[in-house]
């Protein structure tokens, strides 16, 4: 086999071997989003339809934001400075929008499901 | 400006709504209204203190001590009511016949009127922390003068009492016959959803699973963000999505309150009966 396509997919290898115990022990798939100048970083996220998924919104803002789908059934405040965790799901594929209870102009999301 | 008036204004409805609703129901009562000044400001003092400890709180058990905090506030609510309102069984028929003669039973009325404190002063807890810190966020973040704020803010509050104060009017027209049924089948409704706001808290948290999500999706039809969904959603618990969780703690309560209520009512049909025999 070509060596380039070996250098190329050794990190990717590694990473798996590394995720793996984490993966077999926590069974609910872990995504990440940011807050920043009142945005979702990033705004659209896919989950795997069908499974709980647990979401971790990290507010960088010096205000504090909610977290708030109908779709998704979940409202939740992050304060400033901090971590949260949204459990979500298991959701039907399909599209489901988020938004910042408090900055709904520019804070706004989406999570697909498929 | 308007935007600040609107969210005091979405976040004061529901306990204004509460406090409306209990105030008519104890309306004959001696007190009533220092014990709900009493659970007023407790609870807009409680609701400064949640403010300032929300990353604590947030940050507690594993990211959620919100979801775990909010939910034991929501099934301590929902015990007081169910409490309220098998005590008005008890005593509904007294209170209305004889409006002003609770005095045989004053002990009995001074309790409910205490749970009607804590009643008060935990819907103002829950919805008052995050207005606060709503209204700090846009205030921080300057986006708003303080002025514009703090008008925003009381034109909210104003319109949020407003409506307690126009839903306890129209209560207290209702027909002494039917006065007391009105009131508790609406304390039971709001009960039932209270629970329902509890199971869906603990679903968020992992403690409990969704069961079914949605149960189904009504959305099309009476979405969660309109004007009457919204109201629905305190009033009764509508929710447009629920999960089968959701949909179990609804039941249950409403069944648990229900079955409670007439036993407790016949039980006192019956002493009554006896003791004028």
């Amino acid at each position: 086999m070509d060596k380039q396509v070996w250098q190329a997919a050794l990190p990717r290898l590694a990473l798996a071997a590394c995720l793996f115990p984490c993966v077999v022990l926590a069974a609910d798939p872990e995504l990440s989003i940011v807050i920043k100048d009142h945005l979702f970083v990033p705004a659209e996220i896919k989950v795997p339809a069908g499974k709980k998924v647990k979401l971790l919104v990290e507010n960088q803002d010096a205000t504090a934001e909610e977290f708030e789908s109908h779709g998704l059934n979940r409202e939740k405040v992050i304060p400033t400075r901090s971590k949260a965790v949204i459990f979500i799901g298991p959701l039907a594929p399909g599209k489901y929008p988020f938004f910042g209870d408090f900055h709904q102009n520019t804070a706004r999301g989406v999570v697909i499901a498929e | 400006m308007l935007g600040a008036a609107l969210i005091v204004f979405r976040e004061s409805f529901e306990a204004a709504l509460l406090i409306g609703i209990l105030a008519a129901a104890m309306h004959a009562v001696p007190g009533r209204n220092r014990w709900l000044s009493l659970g007023i400001g407790a609870g807009l003092g409680g609701a400064m203190i949640v403010a300032g400890l929300t990353n604590i709180i947030a940050n507690a058990a594993n990211g959620s001590g919100q979801e775990l905090f909010n939910a034991a506030i929501l099934g301590f609510a929902v015990l007081m009511l169910a409490w309220h309102n098998i005590w008005m069984a008890a005593h509904g028929a007294d209170l209305s016949r004889q409006a002003r003669q609770l005095g045989a039973d004053v002990g009995s009325g001074a309790r409910a009127l205490s749970s009607v404190a804590v009643l008060a002063g935990l819907a103002i807890l829950r919805e008052g922390s995050e207005t606060a810190l709503f209204l700090y966020g846009i205030f921080a973040g300057s986006e708003m003068s303080l002025q514009s704020l703090a008008g925003g803010a009381l034109l909210g509050l104003a319109a949020g009492v407003g409506v307690g104060s126009a839903v306890y009017a129209g209560l207290l027209r209702i027909p002494s016959r039917r006065f007391f049924g009105v009131i508790s089948t609406l304390l039971l409704l709001l009960a039932a959803g209270l629970a329902s706001q509890m199971a869906r808290f603990l679903i968020q948290a992992d403690w409990l699973p969704s069961l079914a999500t949605p149960l189904w999706d009504t959305s099309w039809l009476l979405a969660d963000d309109s004007v009457l969904g919204a109201t629905l959603r305190i009033l009764v618990g509508y929710a447009a999505q629920p999960s089968g969780t959701q949909a179990l703690f609804y039941a249950v309560t409403l069944a648990g309150i229900m079955l409670a209520t007439k036993w407790v009512r016949r039980q006192h049909r019956f002493s009554t009966s006896r003791k004028y025999a």
